[in-house]
């Protein structure tokens, strides 16, 4: 994993007193836990929370201010030492993998909620607060955080704001892009810059946009602006049960076309039913071939109507049970099999890979079919779990590691599984990120063009790359090459043209 | 370039039909171009951005042109780029709630094509919909559906040496790669030609019901405001009507969805705003509650700033306004913190003291005060753009990166990229 160089020793040499150097300096700046210099403290962050890729960094430092993460970002810059954000490390793509001959930078010790202005909807945070805690902050005025992922017990808004995180509810409330207003961001060479703010329309690049999501290779992310929303009058969940998949997803296309937006839409197989039941007790029939969770918020009214129009939708498409939640707490269960359905199938699995792609919603059935027939052929269990209002699936490759080449296989399979995403229209990822792990599919979703277009904003931001190199994309050029398009204006190459 | 040059040129690349000699009303604040192009899809439209940037030419990309007044004046203009062509429906597949379209497809024509499927694109807007992403143009329903930057799937550009180039995808939720869509939004125009985008569609919502609350002076309408933000009405717009010569203003309130759930939204609005004001169910509204922005009078300034600070903004208008002895029409996105003050004609410096007097005033607000539309007079005198604070360093390096040669629209943004 660590970056290669033509003459390992000497630069190794070179890097490991670089990190020394940076060590004695981030040791006058931070307190005796603010850094890590211990082979085994410092192989605690040697993954996040995909655990099959592993570095252990050349240095840790926990910062608690801007002017900490400036000071170890100014150092890195000046030696040319590559760093690594981290927040809580629940990361699916290896977004967060440490570089070997780089520093760690985690923010779990930046985790005050700074400022809470309920007349504007806004929360200030900074990057290490918990995703939940600014819910559980706000809610006892009438307010949340709408972004959950399924992690938001622990995962951080830093790591949020990276990966641009999604969630069960995203379909109607969008994802973490459409809730950050305002961000502090200490660039790479140290620079501190303020992106945005509490109000909208903020005149010039909407370069929050273009942070958010950018997997920590813009820079850090030191103060974050977010924007709260009002708890629905009502929310009513539905559980039903059907004898197939396509049952369960002709509810989906028929609720769709009935012109409702809910707030969630989930879908479980007969595998991660199985899973999830093992796992969590949530009341889920086994013998189902698919399960369904739908839930509407809003306005009373409406949300009543519209339900009306679920059910009788479910009963249609032959439901075998409908179960609808009489109060918060059976609404919490229901939940609780589908959120935590990925570490459930550690139960029926020794090992497994979490998949992420994305298909236009209609292509369901297809998908389906094609992803069942990829498990056949292989051998390879697949439990499928996923958004199916917006068509994100998380199908779960099971394996054991231990069997000799089956991780092999289902590695292939899970690339396979993309493939079939992309044939149909869709992406390599909804919400987990490309990090490490599916920047090699990168080019099989964009062109060359697309790629180095990509790197211009990179190059505006990291000129020498020291932002978690190496993610995203898989083989991106020197920001001063010359992508092959361009061409020099006459006037710039007469030097006679000023550019800024 | 010589005009009868620079046409011969184009036509050798879009046919000589569509290249003509530009005359006075293809002017930007002043700056008349050389000729018009217009080519007729992606591969022309880079073919001419590649042999225009080749000549050190510059270009300004014209969608609808209703948003030719915002921005600074052009350092220099050669050509106008035409997207009027590029105006089809690519793939609107209904079921996925998606459509692809061209930049030049008129936000009209393409709600009336979604329309027969019972979808929309929930942004208000004229122009077309290039245009409406370069500006960012947005209107009332903002409030319920967000704005170009929420409702943006997928999008191809050319940039100024001609690559083409896209990034996002055509499924609603992706995040593989830099989220460019952001960044080309608002972006006007400096970054690269818009030429195709896609974007997330909305069913149409049966039933409106539209409230309007009369409000004795802007502390009460601020408490109304508030009142309905921290409420758990769903609202799809809540627009804000007032002059700076009177204390009084009336907000519009539109409701959309299910026959019965407007009609409850609508009873507990009427109930809610109680002491605040004087609220009542209406059937007929006044254009201005429903219509896109479309900055029409002589200079029109955009106030943006939190939705609490809805009465500050109202006063200092009103005082920045008397200083100078002018009336004006306030009005705008009241729960989006967006107010539009429109100046009637006078002269340039008059304007200009608006425009320095609300930054000063509102500048400590954390928002931003940006002149939408103004005679060349005005932009003279005052940067239409203002404070871009710490950022603007960044921004120019963005720009340099993807417009080496500042072939597309120098000038004409923030700190005169």
């Amino acid at each position: 994993m660590s970056t290669a160089t033509q003459h390992g020793v000497v630069d190794q040499k070179d890097s490991s007193l670089k990190l020394k150097r940076i060590a004695a300096e981030m040791r006058t700046v931070l307190d005796v836990r603010g850094v890590v210099t211990e082979h085994e403290q410092l192989r605690t962050y040697e993954c996040d929370g995909l655990t099959g890729y592993r570095v252990v960094p050349g240095l840790v430092v926990l910062p608690e201010t801007t002017e900490q993460v400036q000071a170890v970002v100014r150092a890195c810059w000046r030696e040319g030492v590559p760093f690594v954000a981290r927040g809580s490390g629940t990361g699916l793509s290896g977004g967060a993998l440490p570089v070997a001959e780089g520093v760690l930078i985690v923010l779990t010790r930046m985790r005050r909620i700074l400022e809470v202005d309920l007349p504007n909807q806004r929360v200030i945070v900074e990057p290490g607060v918990i995703n939940l805690w600014v819910t559980q902050k706000v809610v006892p005025d009438g307010y949340y955080y709408a972004p959950d992922p399924s992690s938001q017990l622990v995962c951080s808004i830093g790591g949020n704001v990276a990966e641009n995180s999604g969630g069960a509810h995203c379909l109607k409330y969008g994802f973490t892009t459409n809730h950050v207003l305002g961000l502090e961001v200490v660039l790479p060479d140290g620079e501190i810059v303020n992106l945005g703010g509490k109000a909208l329309d903020t005149p010039g690049y909407d370069l929050v946009g273009a942070f958010v999501g950018s997997e920590g290779t813009l820079g850090i992310a030191t103060k974050i602006t977010l924007r709260i929303v009002r708890k629905p009058e009502t929310v009513q969940t539905l559980l039903a049960a059907f004898d197939s998949m396509d049952e369960a997803g002709g509810v989906v296309s028929d609720v769709i076309a009935g012109g409702i937006v809910p707030a969630a839409v989930e879908m479980m197989d007969h595998l991660s039913i199985q899973a999830a039941e093992a796992a969590v007790h949530a009341g889920y029939p086994l013998d189902a071939g698919g399960l369904l969770i739908v839930e509407l918020d809003g306005p009373a009214a409406e949300v009543e109507r519209q339900f009306e129009f679920v059910e009788r939708a479910c009963k249609q498409h032959n439901a075998s049970m409908i179960r609808i939640a009489a109060n918060d707490e059976e609404r919490v269960l229901m939940w609780k099999g589908r959120k935590s359905a990925f570490a459930a199938v550690g139960r029926i699995s020794p090992d497994y890979y979490v998949q992420d792609g994305v298909i236009p919603r209609t292509a369901l059935p297809q998908v389906l079919r094609e992803i069942a027939d990829l498990g056949a052929k292989s051998g390879i269990r697949v439990a499928n779990v996923f958004h199916a209002g917006d068509g994100n699936l998380h199908p779960l490759v099971l394996y054991d590691g231990d069997v000799e080449g089956e991780a092999e296989r289902a590695e292939h399979v899970a690339g396979e599984i993309l493939s079939v995403c992309l044939r149909h229209g869709g992406s390599i990822t909804g919400e987990h990120g490309v990090g490490e792990d599916k920047k090699k599919y990168m080019p099989r979703m964009f062109t060359t063009e697309d790629l180095d277009t990509m790197q211009l904003l990179r190059c505006a931001f990291d000129p020498l790359r020291l932002s978690n190199p190496g993610k995203v994309f898989p083989t991106p050029r020197l920001c001063g090459e010359v992508p092959g398009h361009h061409r020099t204006h006459p006037l710039e190459r007469a030097g006679l043209a000023e550019i800024f | 370039m010589d005009a009868t040059l620079a046409v011969d040129c184009f036509a050798e690349l879009v046919g000589a039909d569509y290249v003509r000699p530009a005359c006075p009303s293809d002017a930007i604040d002043g700056v008349v171009p050389t000729c018009v192009v217009e080519p007729s899809g992606v591969e022309e439209v880079s073919e001419v951005l590649r042999a225009a940037s080749e000549r050190g030419l510059k270009v300004a990309p014209r969608g609808g042109g209703t948003q030719l007044t915002l921005g600074g004046p052009p350092e220099s203009l050669d050509i106008v780029l035409s997207l009027a062509r590029l105006d089809r429906l690519l793939d609107h597949a209904a079921g996925d709630l998606v459509a692809h379209v061209e930049a030049g497809m008129p936000m009209g024509r393409l709600a009336a094509l979604l329309a027969d499927a019972g979808q929309q694109l929930a942004l208000d807007g004229g122009g077309t919909v290039g245009g409406v992403i370069a500006a960012n143009t947005s209107g009332p329903r903002r409030l319920r559906n967000g704005m170009t930057r929420d409702l943006l799937i997928g999008i191809t550009v050319v940039l100024a040496d001609g690559t083409i180039t896209k990034a996002g995808g055509r499924v609603v939720k992706n995040v593989a790669g830099y989220d460019l869509c952001k960044l080309y939004t608002g972006s006007l125009g400096t970054l690269g030609v818009i030429v195709e985008a896609v974007f997330r569609l909305h069913p149409l919502l049966e039933a409106t019901r539209t409230v309007r609350i009369e409000t004795t002076n802007p502390s009460k309408a601020g408490e109304v405001v508030q009142a309905i933000l921290h409420s758990s009405l769903v609202l799809s717009s809540l627009e804000l009507e007032a002059a700076t010569s009177r204390d009084d203003s009336t907000l519009v309130a539109i409701f959309e969805g299910v026959e019965a759930g407007v009609e409850a939204q609508a009873a507990t609005l009427v109930q809610l705003v109680g002491a605040h004001g004087r609220a009542e169910i209406v059937t007929e509204i006044a254009d201005s509650a429903v219509e896109p922005e479309r900055p029409v009078a002589p200079t029109t300034i955009k106030v943006s700033v939190g939705p609490a600070a809805l009465p500050a903004v109202l006063r200092t208008a009103r005082e920045a306004t008397s200083l100078v002895g002018l009336d004006a029409r306030v009005h705008g996105h009241a729960a989006s913190g967006v107010t539009y003050v429109e100046l009637p004609e006078a002269d340039a410096r008059a304007h200009a003291d608006v425009v320095a007097a609300l930054r000063r005033r509102l500048g400590s607000m954390g928002g931003s005060v940006v002149v939408v539309r103004a005679p060349l007079a005005v932009k003279q005198i005052a940067d239409v753009w203002g404070e871009v604070g710490d950022a603007l360093l960044l921004m120019r390096r963005v720009k340099a990166r993807f417009d080496p040669a500042r072939t597309l629209n120098p000038g004409r943004f923030v700190g005169g990229i």
